[in-house]
């Protein structure tokens, strides 16, 4: 039942943050980062698939995708970065990867906003 | 399965048909069994197909041993209970479900899903079990009612437990709705544009988040399964869950598509041994 703490603990930490949000919303509506957009389940989802080695708060990730790291030595041209979270089906027929923009999973400004988070990965 | 296979597969709706006829063109049930056992196989060497009946827990022992402690004393009895109850009240006829169905009702779970040549259509064992209600002057139960159709084959399975799954599939008709049901498994659908094999063959024992993923063969031959201990879940309830999952309109339970898909989807669990019902997380 080692696993049942670990979930609490992670729930426990998810409660901490997001009253730490709403505390934040008092002041001033919060726009969401490409970060958030990348690390929110009905969102971007990222972590679903793909580990960020140097992201520490990353965490529970999935083993989908390649880990997401030195991007931007990787995609010289940010604009195929982009093109791969829009559809990755344009690169490759048979990927498992969610075409976010093609299907309309996320707006054109959160894929610029996730992909900005991303090259910086 | 070999990778070429799967890739042309998943490849999209506009090359599956070409995809499937070229990938598969003749291929048995038996030979699609066989092609996924390879697949997984070649991936795993180490796992052994027959643990495959656990599902994503043959993947890793620490929950299978938490899972070998929860089934000796099952959370979830008092429903089989209840199940054994049903199974043996009377219906309005005065007969009971053993009088109509096959065998008495025990060691047949493993024949269904099966294609009904009268009828001209896949029948499931749910199926079975309405038109047994509906003969003997009983209304049918919605298959998606857990607290009636669930509880009843949680323990009307138990009387298959040890049979080997046993799906065949004989004769055009029978091998259409096979096919029907191996395209559905392969087609990409929903907003997040998943197939099941894009999880359950192309990414059988690899994590999604913290989530394991279980492969296709040994999939059906658990069911109904008590999620949490006891939160009954039939197996096309799985199928709905499954298809929500990637934002997808799931297909009415007991709709063709779904049977076709579950027929298709049993046969690659052909010569495994039926076990209900099953704790799953
Ligand atoms: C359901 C699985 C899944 C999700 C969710 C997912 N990806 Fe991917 N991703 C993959 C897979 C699999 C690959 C490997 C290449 C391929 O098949 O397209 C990949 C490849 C990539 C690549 C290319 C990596 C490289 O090494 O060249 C990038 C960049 C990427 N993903 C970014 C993202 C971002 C950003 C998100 C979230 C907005 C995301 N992915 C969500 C599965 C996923
Ligand atoms: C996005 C990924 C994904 C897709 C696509 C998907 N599933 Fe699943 N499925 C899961 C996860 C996660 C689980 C729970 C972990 C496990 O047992 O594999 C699961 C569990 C199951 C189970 C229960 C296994 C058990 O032993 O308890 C069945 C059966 C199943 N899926 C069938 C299907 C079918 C059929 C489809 C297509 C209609 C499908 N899945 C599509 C992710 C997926």
């Amino acid at each position: 039942m080692r696993k049942l703490h670990q979930i609490a603990a992670v729930c426990a930490l998810g409660a901490a943050v997001l009253s730490g949000n709403v505390l934040a919303q008092t002041t001033a509506a919060k726009e969401e980062t490409g970060k958030d957009i990348a690390f929110n389940r009905t969102k971007g989802n990222c972590l679903a698939c793909h580990g960020m080695p140097t992201v520490p708060d990353a965490e529970s990730t999935g083993l989908y995708g390649p880990p997401l790291i030195a991007m931007s030595a990787r995609y010289p041209d940010k604009a195929k970065l982009r093109a791969q979270i829009w559809d990755a089906t344009a690169f490759n027929p048979s990927t498992s990867m969610i075409p976010f923009g093609k299907h309309g999973v996320l707006t054109e400004q959160e894929i610029d906003k996730v992909t900005d988070f991303v090259y910086g990965l | 399965m070999n990778q070429k296979n799967i890739a042309k597969l998943l490849a999209g709706l506009a090359g599956l048909g070409i995809a499937l006829g070229a990938a598969t063109a003749m291929a048995t049930p038996e030979q699609d069994r066989q092609e996924f056992i390879k697949y997984y196989t070649s991936k795993y060497p180490n796992v052994k197909v027959d643990d495959y009946v656990y599902g994503a827990l043959a993947f890793d022992p620490d929950s299978k041993a938490q899972y070998d402690a929860i089934m000796e004393f099952p959370p979830f009895e008092a429903d089989i209970e209840k199940g054994r109850k049903m199974w043996e009240t009377p219906l309005k006829s005065g007969k009971k479900y053993a009088d109509c169905l096959p065998n008495g009702g025990k060691q047949i779970a493993g024949n269904y899903p099966m294609f009904d040549e009268a009828k001209g259509k896949v029948v499931t064992l749910q199926d079975a079990i309405n038109d047994c209600r509906v003969a003997n002057g009983e209304e049918a139960y919605k298959l998606n009612d857990m607290k009636t159709m669930g509880v009843l084959t949680a323990y009307m399975r138990t009387l298959s437990d040890g049979m080997l799954m046993n799906i065949k599939v004989e004769g055009p008709k029978a091998m259409a709705a096979y096919e029907d049901g191996k395209k559905t498994f392969f087609s990409r659908k929903g907003q997040l544009n998943f197939a099941c094999a894009s999880c359950h063959v192309q990414n059988a024992g690899v994590r999604l988040r913290s989530e394991l993923i279980s492969p296709a063969v040994g999939h059906a031959v658990h069911w109904p399964v008590f999620r949490g201990g006891d939160n009954l879940v039939t197996l096309q309830q799985r199928y709905d869950g499954c298809f929500k999952q990637v934002r997808a309109v799931p297909p009415a339970q007991g709709s063709v598509t779904m049977n076709n898909l579950e027929y298709f989807h049993s046969s690659l669990s052909n010569g495994l041994p039926m076990k209900a019902s099953v704790f799953r997380k």
